[in-house]
């Protein structure tokens, strides 16, 4: 394996030593390929050389597909692009999903690109949604242009149609930050009354009770609407499930605050302003609720970006030929048997059948399998997989709900409906504690009823007031919330808020070998002469070779020297190259295509060959080598395992691979057990079985073939460049790709699973233990607020344990740093990441 | 103390106009991105740089 020398200085990645350079501010900088090469000088030609300095990480490698020139033409014709554009007064405006969109200097690279567009005047690029918004006015620009500009750049536009532009997560955010500002307001209004009136009364002075009352009127007149606004999401959410006759928490919360209310209500109205009142406690209460949610809503909308990214798997418009005519059409539109275009770098857009001779697919996101698969006519085309060379024809036999693709999705669904739902703990401890507190509240009353009936109500409500389950309801999100951010920083996104309690369980880890154990990269593993030539001749001469050729697999070769240059070179699609190399004809692809340049049959050698993992080269004479492809492993994927076994979790690789490969990779990273050619079901039905031996199992894994194991696994974790189904489908997702993130993340959920059972019990003793005494009449109101705010304080102040401890300075090796989560939301600190 | 009869409906309607402003500020999308608007000022050569070489 060539030594690395470095790595590339637009994407990041190992270079080989084969050295391609690009020119940036008149100094040589050292990329991986062309395509860095070709975005790299485009960025600092058009003056945008910055950013690389303000940069976060690297950048996504650009893809060849996305700068071809026809790869936007669809969009070229009017009727398509009218789809996706709103015509204003002042032009015309797109709205665009950016993927790879990483970090606010990606935002800034960018809106700068598309302003030095003709007739642009507006850009607006939304880091934490990934959406850009885009408004031009005249004829200048088309949407043509701004996707190229856009594709150009590295990252790869879809455009949104008016309907699939998703205002809700906007409005649900706008909405979420009102409520939350509007309950702070609200709170410290009426707590700066009630400060007054309990500082009177920890002083010993009598205040005026005309003042009192005015100040309880207030009161009642700045909760009213603040309960109406701020508490309508919880009183509806927990009506719903009342409704569906289960308890959620919100049901004893919704109790607590009406019967305070209504009692404060109740004693403003009726009582001479000596009576208790609890609009303090209503408000605050209020107000840690919606911060609550309000962190646990930015955490999921950071995220719900990957759910969406299904649809984008499919073209929205597909090239129908009609007797030899192209037309694009709407996929809504397909019929049976239309006959289809699919070009080069192009998805599939429907089931069909083959027409052509021969072409290749890269149905990695169906089957997970890393080489593309060799099809000929009559074969079947899944919907959903990627033509990879040369344009196809095909005939469509089924589109929409019969496709393959969803029956993956059907899988997946199902996959999900197994999950236990790991949230219900609480919130039936929560319905258990609820009983406890309406059954105190009930004998308190009778007691004080037959006692003292004046003091039977007021009683009744301090019960509920300290017991009120604040911390209780914040104990568990609060952990959470902080543990999320930590994990962040490690390049740990969390997408499901249950998946790390599972991750803190887990006693055992499926992996799937491509992409997550492996770098999804081929490259050689081994080079066998079969004749007097050297192997390094032979790897040197197959590099001159596969230097014309476009296949996934000829990046292989990028790392060997190349001395020679070959001329006449030939490409035949799905079967290898022939060229003529230091006045020698060589062919180099499958052992057929290599045994036909010498009019021989394949020998012994040949026919052991697996089809993809194995490349022949030969010449008119002889067969020359057999080189042997293989994707790298991780560099840390061992010591990963190696960590992982430490925190007592075995591992396992899962893979619809061959063989061979498999065996390699598990010897590799030191995995005892392994399994290959496994599909979709029997990988599912192979979690299942760990499941009921009662294991706990997390899923790592890539491709869309995964996602109905995912959904099965108690946590799954997706690789961040894996396929978007994929994270889509995941708990977690692993995002600088660094594998030694996973033990850190598991020892940061185990902890959190600690301190959010310190908070629980914290909570519970609290208002178990107060509740007797507010029974008794010991605890005087404004003792009752304050009890609760320190009990919610506290469990606040455990939770930011979990925070890191030093905010790390920027790292250039870790992808991870690429803007955390939360700090995005601005609700708790956020780390350097400017260098 | 007659004097907070007035001074607390005053400090409401302070309040009501803070509140109002803030929501406008949420409703007009200022909210929406806290991250790259930050990154605006890092830039010497803005976004005047492009007008420049057209003028």
């Amino acid at each position: 394996m060539a030594a690395p020398t470095g790595s590339c200085f637009h994407c990041g990645e190992q270079l080989g030593r084969t050295q391609i350079f690009a020119t940036i501010n008149e100094e040589r900088q050292p990329v991986c390929c062309e395509g860095c090469r070709c975005v790299a000088e485009l960025i600092a030609s058009s003056g945008l050389g910055d950013f690389y300095r303000y940069r976060d990480g690297v950048t996504v490698r650009p893809e060849a597909t996305l700068s071809s020139p026809d790869a936007w033409d669809a969009y070229r014709n009017d009727a398509v692009a009218r789809g996706f554009i709103r015509q204003t007064a002042g032009g015309y405006q797109a709205t665009l999903a950016v993927e790879g969109l990483r970090c606010a200097a990606c935002c800034w690279l960018i809106d700068r690109s598309l302003r030095q567009l003709p007739d642009v005047h507006e850009v607006s690029i939304n880091a934490a949604t990934a959406r850009a918004h885009v408004e031009w006015s005249g004829d200048r620009t088309t949407l043509v242009a701004v996707l190229r500009t856009i594709a150009a750049l590295g990252y790869r536009p879809h455009p949104l149609t008016p309907a699939s532009i998703d205002l809700s997560a906007q409005n649900e955010r706008r909405g979420a930050l009102k409520r939350l500002a509007a309950a702070a307001f609200g709170m410290m209004q009426v707590m700066m009354f009630a400060t007054s009136i309990y500082a009177a009364q920890i002083a010993g002075e009598v205040m005026d009770p005309g003042i009192v009352h005015f100040f309880h009127i207030v009161s009642l007149l700045v909760t009213t609407p603040l309960l109406v606004y701020v508490g309508a999401p919880i009183f509806l959410s927990a009506w719903t499930s009342i409704r569906h006759r289960s308890i959620g928490m919100d049901v004893p919360v919704s109790i607590a605050l009406l019967l305070a209310y209504i009692a404060s209500v109740w004693n403003t109205l009726h009582a001479d302003g000596q009576a208790a009142v609890y609009f303090d406690s209503v408000t605050m209460f209020l107000f840690f609720l919606t911060l609550a949610r309000f962190v646990q809503m930015s955490i999921r909308q950071r995220t719900a970006a990957l759910s969406d990214a299904l649809a984008r798997q499919l073209p929205a418009y597909a090239h129908r030929s009609v007797d030899g005519e192209i037309e694009d059409v709407p996929l809504a539109e397909l019929q049976r048997d239309d006959r289809l275009l699919v070009k080069a770098g192009e998805v599939i857009p429907a089931d069909g059948i083959l027409v052509d001779s021969d072409a290749h697919v890269d149905e990695s996101m169906l089957t997970g399998e890393s080489l593309p698969v060799a099809k000929r006519a009559g074969d079947q085309l899944a919907a959903g997989t990627l033509n990879i060379d040369g344009p196809l024809h095909m005939m469509v036999r089924t589109s929409g709900n019969a496709t393959i693709l969803s029956h993956i999705v059907a899988l997946m669904q199902r996959g999900q409906a197994l999950k236990p739902a790991m949230m219900r703990n609480a919130d039936a401890a929560a319905a258990k504690f609820l009983r406890v507190v309406l059954g105190g509240a009930a004998l308190t009353c009778i007691a004080w009823w037959v006692i003292d009936p004046t003091r039977a109500f007021t009683a009744t409500v301090a019960v509920l007031v300290v017991a009120c389950p604040c911390a209780f309801a914040i104990a568990a999100p609060s952990a959470l919330a902080a543990a999320t951010a930590h994990l962040a920083h490690l390049g740990v996104l969390v997408t499901h808020p249950d998946a790390l309690e599972a991750l803190a369980r887990i006693d055992r880890i499926v992996f799937d070998k491509t992409g997550t154990l492996t770098r999804g990269d081929v490259r050689i593993e081994r080079c066998t002469a079969l004749s007097n030539l050297s192997s390094a001749r032979c790897l040197e001469i197959a590099a001159a070779l596969e230097l014309a050729s476009e296949h996934p697999l000829s990046r292989a070769f990028r790392m060997v020297d190349r001395p020679y240059v070959a001329t006449a070179i030939q490409v035949f699609a799905g079967r290898g190259v022939e060229g003529i190399v230091d006045s020698h004809r060589y062919r180099i692809g499958t052992p057929e295509f290599v045994a036909e340049l010498r009019g021989a049959s394949t020998s012994a050698a040949f026919a052991e060959a697996q089809a993809g993992t194995l490349v022949c080269l030969g010449d008119e004479h002889h067969e020359l080598a057999l080189i042997q492809l293989c994707d790298t492993p991780r560099e840390n994927a061992a010591s990963a395992i190696a960590q992982l076994r430490r925190l007592g979790i075995e591992s396992e690789i899962l893979s619809g691979d061959g063989e061979s490969p498999v065996v390699a990779t598990a010897v590799y990273c030191g995995v005892a057990e392994f399994h290959a050619r496994q599909s979709p079901e029997q990988k599912l039905a192979h979690v299942l079985s760990l499941q009921r031996a009662d294991h706990h199992v997390a899923m790592v894994g890539d491709g869309v073939n995964d996602a109905p194991v995912l959904g099965a696994s108690n946590v799954s974790i997706a690789m961040g460049r894996g396929a978007a189904l994929a994270q889509a489908s995941a708990g977690l997702v692993l995002i600088g790709e660094d594998l030694d993130a996973l033990p850190k993340a598991i020892m940061i959920a185990r902890r959190m699973g600690r301190i959010a059972r310190q908070n629980l019990i914290w909570a519970a003793l609290y208002n178990v233990g107060s509740l007797p005494l507010a029974a008794l009449g010991v605890v005087p109101p404004w003792l009752a607020a304050v009890g609760m705010s320190i009990s919610s304080l506290a469990v606040m102040l455990n939770a930011m344990r979990l925070l890191p401890r030093h905010v790390p300075r920027q790292s250039t090796r870790s992808r991870a740093e690429c803007l955390p989560v939360v700090t995005r939301t601005g609700e708790l600190p956020r780390g350097a990441a400017l260098s | 103390m007659s004097i907070l009869f007035l001074l607390v409906p005053l400090s409401l309607g302070l309040v009501v106009f803070a509140g109002w402003g803030f929501f406008w500020a949420v409703s007009s999308g200022q909210f929406d991105d806290l991250e790259s608007p930050g990154w605006d000022v890092l830039q010497e050569n803005g976004r005047s740089e492009p007008i420049d070489e057209h003028s």
